[in-house]
């Protein structure tokens, strides 16, 4: 584990130099610009799809699910961003609590 | 961490640049509470958890790395999809570069400071060189020192819980990613907002179908391809993303 944060962090920080340091043409092509804009959009939207709907390697409908409904309409109401995560964390909560939802 | 908000127009003075950085540092300490508890609950160390906020310092990829190895992916997995959410610190650093001037002394540290905050920041008070010098820098600083706070905070409560799960925490993550990519489906023109709902929403359904099929945090990863995919696609017709 350690190791892995070690090179993420690294690699991660070497990132942001690099920006610094390499010649401007490198980094400037229009291509390489708009596939380093889109790819957090892509990755972010799986990572919500997937945090939500995986179970290891099958699919599991849970609370999870209406946390993320709450979520949305936070963030429909502009709620600021740690109102979203508490109220998504609190109403999941709340439903197992209750036994709604596994 | 991509969510400055309040929109104010900025005013020159220092010290106005300086409560906004204040602001907005107190604003991401908080989300960074949420951070801490869900590295903890995915099985990291408190320890493992403040390294990550000290050094790596850029939200999405860290809430990414801990999703990853909280969801059993794998280290290489976790890494890999790191690095691809922070590849877009290197156009940040690349156009606050001639904004800055470091000297090379303060590049190491510049470096640190990019992240979504600071370059907003830098961009948003850009009526002088110095006034754009102050905000990054006042701005990356104040969330560092905040980010740090809230992380620890946040890890320290989480592993005093016996089953942080009962909280919701497990919700909290998909809710945490929704939130860091909100600012990027609503935050353009109505044609970039459809473009990127529909960027989301194919690469969202690209990694449902992979699930049962690849082990965990890999379908994530594949996800990447239809960005690449739409790049291509939209060719000249596509702005680059601005960030909010």
């Amino acid at each position: 584990m350690w190791a892995s944060i070690l090179i993420a962090s690294c690699g991660t920080y070497i990132e942001k130099l690099l920006g610094y340091l390499l010649p401007h043409h490198l980094l400037e092509r229009e291509s390489i610009r708009r596939m380093t804009g889109l790819l957090p959009v892509s990755l972010l939207a799986a990572l919500v799809a997937v945090q939500t709907f995986a179970q290891d390697q099958s699919f599991l409908i849970d609370a999870r699910i209406l946390g993320l409904g709450v979520a949305v309409i936070a963030l429909l109401l502009k709620a600021p961003f740690l109102v979203v995560i508490i109220a998504a964390a609190a109403s999941t909560a709340l439903v197992r609590w209750l036994g709604w939802l596994p | 961490m991509a969510w400055t908000r309040g929109g104010r127009q900025p005013r020159s003075s220092t010290r106005s640049i300086d409560t906004n950085a204040l602001g907005i540092g107190i604003a991401t300490g908080a989300y960074a509470l949420s951070f801490g508890a869900i590295s903890v609950a995915s099985g990291l160390s408190i320890l493992q958890t403040q390294t990550l906020s000290l050094f790596m310092f850029t939200g999405a990829s860290q809430f990414a790395f801990v999703g990853v190895i909280g969801a059993g992916g794998g280290a290489v997995i976790a890494v890999v999809t790191a690095l691809l959410l922070g590849a877009r610190n290197s156009l940040y650093a690349l156009s606050m570069g001639p904004i800055l001037t470091p000297r090379k002394r303060e590049i190491p540290f510049a470096a640190l400071l990019t992240i979504d905050e600071s370059t907003a920041m830098a961009i948003r008070h850009n009526e002088s060189k110095r006034a754009s010098r102050r905000a990054f820098f006042a701005t990356g600083l104040s969330v560092y020192v905040f980010w740090n706070i809230g992380t620890a905070l946040g890890s320290f409560g989480a592993s005093a819980l016996s089953d942080p799960g009962i909280l919701g925490l497990d919700a909290a993550i998909p809710a945490g990613f929704l939130a860091l990519l909100w600012p990027r489906l609503t935050g353009g023109s109505s044609s970039e907002n459809r473009k990127m709902w529909t960027l989301a929403v194919a690469s969202a359904g690209v990694a449902m179908v992979l699930i049962p099929f690849l082990r965990p945090g890999l379908p994530v990863l594949f996800s990447a391809l239809v960005a690449v995919i739409a790049s291509l696609l939209w060719g000249k017709n596509m702005h680059p993303v601005k960030d909010r």
